[in-house]
């Protein structure tokens, strides 16, 4: 199992481009976000919170095609699905590694992007404390839209549609929090209901990606 | 007829033969008892029913809002129940029917949408408000879209019914999530349930629920939209099967051509 997450590691940061592309899509997301809406500093700060999460989501979904799709190509997915570690750690062992690559990264680029959108300063701590227990999850659920469309040729943009809802808990919950957090308001049931949608997904959805994947690979 | 000898009946129907057969006898059936329960349901409610003190003739939008919207939720559990039966059972007839039903879901979501915005703009000023209930329409309009587009981007059949009988399932779990999260990310505009209260069955007149003079045609139009359902579910699900078996005669031409 550690063979396999160093080897998605090794993959993910030599084979160019797929480690730092969502990072400078997250950076760029965020840039933009000023020229859309104008520059003035009070609207920003009030909806800096919700920006910086959007933000780390797109940035999560634009790495999923990869994620499974590689191995796809090349047969080392055959092999792994043959190999005596079970389909369910394979997966589980892949959402990690997309989260070590993808989501850990967002969550400490975020505080940066935040200075840039005038994010109140109680907000930086709950931005990120929630982004770090919201972004396993994104993972995960990206890990199973992954598994679901492997097979096919034009898979991305699928993959979003299949995906996306699929974040809209996730999301509701998460942005809650850094938006309670910035203004200073009460965020523990939103933090709680996040903690319980990321431990749920990522006990359970790894079998229904398993499963997904099995039909995929017969 | 025991009850162990009446599911195996049930299960007598996942031969497509059978089913084409049995739908074709009581299509009829369905068409024009659903076509009678629409048309006096709707003739009833929009010209026989007094208009309310407050929302005028706009109540009666009530008579296609409520139903399709019923129907938009049952649609999508239909295609959960059958999507079950194909993953357990490997019944191609119990696949094909989600299949089928899918593309209805929609324009019955759809309906309920539009219906609820030209409702919404004289009685709340707006046509569209983030309230957790349109919200979680619009979410279940977008599990919808993913369904249909997953069915139609695999080309192995079987293959097919499997993933996307996964993603129903799935897709259900995340829809009632998302559900109570709209819940408590907002609060609502929309009144709450007022159809069917406990007076509904009792028949007694109370204030929290919607007023006999308006339920009963209403109850007529919800009976004649889940007949109209079935009657689309079973003619769409016959014309997938018809589909299925002449690429399979086509299929079987090429090799022996």
């Amino acid at each position: 199992m550690i063979a396999l997450l160093l080897r998605d590691l090794k993959l993910a940061f030599r084979a160019g481009g797929g480690f730092g592309l969502g990072l400078a899509f997250f950076l760029i997301v965020t840039v933009l976000v000023p020229f859309s809406v104008g520059p003035q500093s009070s609207l920003l700060s009030t909806i800096a919170p919700g920006i910086l999460w959007l933000g780390a989501l797109l940035a999560c979904l634009l790495s999923l095609d990869r994620l499974l799709a590689l191995d796809w190509e090349d047969g080392s997915l055959d092999l792994l699905a043959t190999a005596p570690l079970p389909l369910e750690a394979v997966v589980t062992i892949k959402a990690l590694a997309h989260w070590l690559t993808t989501g850990l990264p967002l969550v400490l680029a975020a505080p940066f992007l935040g200075v840039l959108l005038n994010l109140p300063v109680p907000g930086f701590s709950w931005l990120v404390i929630s982004l770090l227990i919201g972004t396993p999850a994104m993972s995960v659920i990206g890990t199973f839209g992954a598994a679901l469309t492997v097979g096919l040729k034009r898979g991305g943009l699928l993959l979003s549609l299949l995906v996306l809802p699929l974040y809209v808990p996730t999301l509701i919950f998460g942005a809650e929090v850094a938006r309670r957090g910035a203004t200073e308001m009460e965020t523990q049931t939103p933090l709680l209901m996040l903690a319980g949608i990321t431990a749920a997904t990522v006990a359970l959805l790894p079998f229904a990606s398993a499963a997904v994947l099995r039909i995929n690979l017969r | 007829m025991s009850i162990a000898a009446k599911a195996n009946a049930l299960w007598e129907y996942a031969n497509p033969r059978k089913f084409l057969a049995t739908s074709e006898r009581v299509l009829p059936f369905f068409w024009i008892t659903s076509a009678i329960c629409l048309v006096v349901g709707l003739v009833w409610g929009f010209f026989f029913t007094p208009d309310d003190y407050k929302q005028g003739s706009t109540v009666k939008i009530i008579y296609l809002h409520v139903p399709a919207a019923l129907m938009a939720i049952n649609c999508w559990l239909m295609m959960l129940a059958t999507s079950l039966v194909w993953l357990v059972r490997r019944h191609h007839v119990s696949a094909l029917a989600a299949r089928a039903a899918a593309p209805i879901g929609i324009v019955m979501t759809l309906i309920a949408l539009a219906t609820g915005a030209i409702w919404g703009q004289p009685m709340w000023g707006t046509w569209w408000a983030w309230d957790p209930r349109l919200t979680s329409f619009l979410i279940l309009f977008l599990f919808y879209l993913g369904y249909v587009a997953l069915w139609e981007a695999i080309e192995d059949p079987d293959t097919a019914a499997d993933l996307t009988s996964v993603l129903c399932m799935v897709g259900s779990v995340f829809a009632l999530l998302s559900r109570y999260a709209v819940n408590f990310w907002n609060q609502g505009l929309h009144q709450g349930a007022s159809v069917m209260r406990a007076a509904a069955v009792t028949g007694a007149d109370t204030e929290e629920k919607v007023s006999n003079i308006y339920f009963y045609p209403l109850l007529l139009c919800i009976i004649g939209f889940v007949l109209l359902f079935i009657a689309l579910v079973f003619y769409r699900t016959g014309t997938e099967i018809r589909a299925r078996r002449i690429k399979a005669l086509l299929a079987r031409e090429r090799v022996s051509g």
